[in-house]
């Protein structure tokens, strides 16, 4: 198996040396993507990929749509470890410490190494940068960003005779006017819920990042080695999410991600959180008046920010990391980095983005774009450490028993703390 | 036609396939093996010889036990259902009745469908409050049941599923069966007197067995290795209350990336079905075969 591994690596360099003898310049690149949203995603980032190749005719790229984040990942790092990886790839934020531990990424900040391209780095929001970077240097850079808000159906509060230019900013009024926003047919059941915010699998470990952000803690550190599972604000956010099926505002059970924006759109709900990538699916179809508002918050507001990064992948030659780097300045330019913010819905990630004339008009016409915006300073990195997937999968695993009534908040993060922390005592 | 192939050429022939055997299914078997005496290295983790450690750490998996709990019972419950309607059906389009293409069809309809996109019609079906079940529901007044998203009915709304699509595959093989039933047993019961559920019970049944054992240990099988519906629909959630062993085995390795623990998990499930094919065997060659 080695030795067949060393034989087709060879093939490979061989192939390289002889291409770049050929032609000095010419990189051909491989680029993973994957779409988390609602949006027509894979055209925009297709005719950007195309527009990058026709004003570098020398290079050649191919954009690979790998699916969802999780199933991108995986298919990125199974062709790292065969040899074979992607340039250039979109991949998870908090996939930083699992790319790192695998030793298939390159701090782009050492290609990226001019005063110049200090500055650009140095161009990017730093919340968004938070998460990008690692023992003082630059992994990654910011692409589709994206931090939760809470969507409400104005004519929904106009009925239920409440303003609908103040949604909720607290978790006591998020109750209140929940009440009052819930409607029952004449059996008694629900046809509208006054909130709803998903609670299974990853997308509720993300949002719940989001309630502990605004209790004043934070779930993981730049460390990557610490969770904070089990501690007075985990355990104040959970018992809220509990409160709100227990008074009667969201409905009992788990709740799930990708079912939420359509019954928002359905009349199913009168509010929902989710990522402001769902912003132009929204727009597209609602048939009603709807507005955005931070999320409600528990001690002020605070929100958990998510998204993907641009990673340059490690085995790759000079002139592919160049052309990379160069492929990764042109998605993030400003003018295409408001298309594909208008596109998606996507927060922009660099102040030029917005000052661009389409990112203007297009917050004229969409103010509710702005308020995610706005709201990026109260915004914590989502939980990431090493070994994410098993470390999540506690968190996941604890809020998910408690919201369908199988255990208590405290207990349950109890157990949720001791597995991670057996887990992260390796990386001590 | 009958020229005899050169011996050497014969060896050739015949080492391939075995080859390919070796390649696809012996080695990574081997593989995993002994994958599971060791850790799972990384860059950050130097690797080393664990010995048993691994094998340990079973015994303490709450989830691994959570997931055999699901599995057994998804098997316990998908397949003496599926059996049932399955022959039903097969009794059904084996009678001369008006129409019986139509049944075929429709019956076989399911298995014919790709597994994911089954699985997300049914998960546009279950999605509370907007899905076609929660409107059938509120046509009686009934509220709506959180089908995917409680641990309660979780697994059993994916076992429905299951039935759904392997009874029509299960229906076939009993077709076979039925119509290989020698009429002269049937008729000369009927000459004596039998009712129809008697000629059942006593001749068709008993000579339907070969096929039942074939078809239960293959379900058994089956069921164990799901990993589609539950990927598509549930992500095993909430709370593992429908993780079955393949995809505990998929996210471990593939999403957690603790190559070892699979190998350890794959070995395990490996010596599982290896007992189940040996039962069956076992049991076709004892039970199976009448004179």
């Amino acid at each position: 198996m080695k030795t067949l591994k060393y034989l087709t690596t060879s093939c490979y360099a061989a192939a390289i040396i002889g291409l770049s003898a050929a032609s000095t310049y010419a990189a051909e690149l491989e680029f993973y993507f994957p779409v988390g949203v609602n949006a027509p995603a894979v055209e925009t980032i297709q005719a950007l990929t195309d527009e990058w190749a026709a004003q570098n005719p020398q290079h050649t790229v191919k954009a690979i749509y790998a699916g969802n984040y999780v199933e991108t990942t995986t298919k990125a790092l199974t062709a790292a470890n065969a040899g074979k990886p992607p340039q250039v790839a979109v991949l998870l934020s908090i996939d930083l410490f699992t790319l790192i531990e695998e030793d298939v990424i390159l701090p782009i900040s050492d290609i990226a190494n001019t005063p110049e391209d200090q500055k650009w780095i140095d161009g990017f929001y730093d919340g968004f940068m938070k998460d990008a970077e690692f023992e003082g240097k630059t992994y990654a850079i910011p692409f589709q960003r994206s931090t939760p808000v809470y969507y409400y159906n104005k004519d929904a509060f106009r009925a239920a005779g409440l303003d609908p230019e103040s949604p909720p900013k607290t978790w006591d009024e998020m109750i209140k006017i929940g009440k009052a926003l819930t409607v029952k047919d004449d059996n008694g059941n629900v046809t509208q819920w006054g909130t709803r915010i998903p609670t299974l699998g990853l997308g509720g470990a993300w949002l719940f990042g989001g309630l502990v952000v605004s209790k004043g803690d934070v779930l993981t550190t730049e460390t990557g080695i610490e969770a904070r599972i089990d501690t007075p604000a985990t355990i104040a956010s959970l018992e809220f999410l509990l409160d709100l099926s227990e008074q009667g505002v969201m409905a009992p059970g788990g709740i799930s991600w990708g079912d939420t924006p359509k019954a928002f759109l359905e009349g199913q709900t009168a509010s929902m959180w989710t990522s402001t990538g769902n912003l132009a699916f929204i727009e597209k179809n609602a048939t009603f008046d709807w507005g955005v508002g931070f999320l409600p918050g528990g001690d002020g507001p605070g929100a958990p920010i998510g998204g993907g990064n641009f990673y340059i992948f490690s085995d790759t030659t000079d002139e592919e990391r160049e052309a990379a780097l160069d492929f990764i300045k042109f998605m993030t330019a400003p003018e295409n980095a408001a298309t594909w913010s208008i596109a998606t819905g996507y927060v922009a990630p660099r102040p030029d983005a917005w000052e661009t004339p389409e990112m203007k008009a297009y917050s004229e016409r969409l103010p509710q774009a702005l308020v995610a915006l706005d709201q990026l300073q109260y915004a914590e990195r989502e939980f990431a450490t090493f070994q994410r997937a098993k470390v999540t999968q506690y968190l996941v695993d604890a809020i998910e028993s408690v919201v369908t009534g199988n255990s208590e908040p405290a207990a349950a993060l109890k157990i949720a703390q001791e597995g991670a922390d057996a887990v992260l005592s390796d990386y001590q | 036609m009958n020229k005899k192939i050169p011996f050497n050429l014969a060896i050739i022939m015949l080492i391939l396939p075995c080859l390919l055997l070796i390649a696809f299914t012996h080695y990574p078997a081997v593989r995993a093996l002994i994958n599971s005496f060791w850790n799972n290295a990384s860059s950050r983790r130097p690797s080393k010889f664990v010995g048993i450690e691994n094998y340990q750490t079973l015994f303490e998996d709450d989830r691994l036990a959570q997931v055999m709990f699901n599995s057994t019972i998804y098997a316990l419950g998908t397949i003496p259902v599926a059996i049932g309607m399955a022959i039903g059906m097969a009794l059904l389009v084996n009678a001369r009745l008006p129409g019986t293409w139509l049944m075929r069809l429709s019956f076989f309809m399911p298995t014919m469908l790709p597994m994911i996109a089954v699985a997300n019609i049914w998960l546009f079906f279950y999605a509370p409050g907007i899905g076609l079940a929660s409107q059938i529901l509120s046509l009686f007044g009934l509220p709506p049941i959180n089908f995917l998203g409680s641990t309660e009915t979780s697994l059993l709304s994916m076992m429905f599923v299951a039935v759904w699509k392997e009874a029509g595959l299960f229906m076939i093989f009993y077709l076979a069966a039925l119509q290989a039933v020698p009429e002269n047993l049937k008729d000369a019961a009927k000459l004596e007197g039998a009712s129809n559920t008697h000629v059942f019970l006593t001749i068709v049944f008993p000579l339907l067995r070969p096929t039942t054992i074939f078809v239960a240990v293959n379900a058994l099988i089956n069921a164990f290795r799901l990993v589609d519906h539950v990927i598509v629909m549930t992500h095993g959630g909430p709370n593992n209350s429908s993780a079955l062993l393949l995809y505990y085995i998929y996210e471990v390795t593939f999403s957690q990336r603790d190559f070892a623990y699979g190998a350890t998990l794959t070995v395990v499930m490996v010596c599982l079905l290896g007992v189940l094919a040996a039962v069956q065997y076992w049991l076709l060659n004892r039970k199976a075969h009448y004179q």
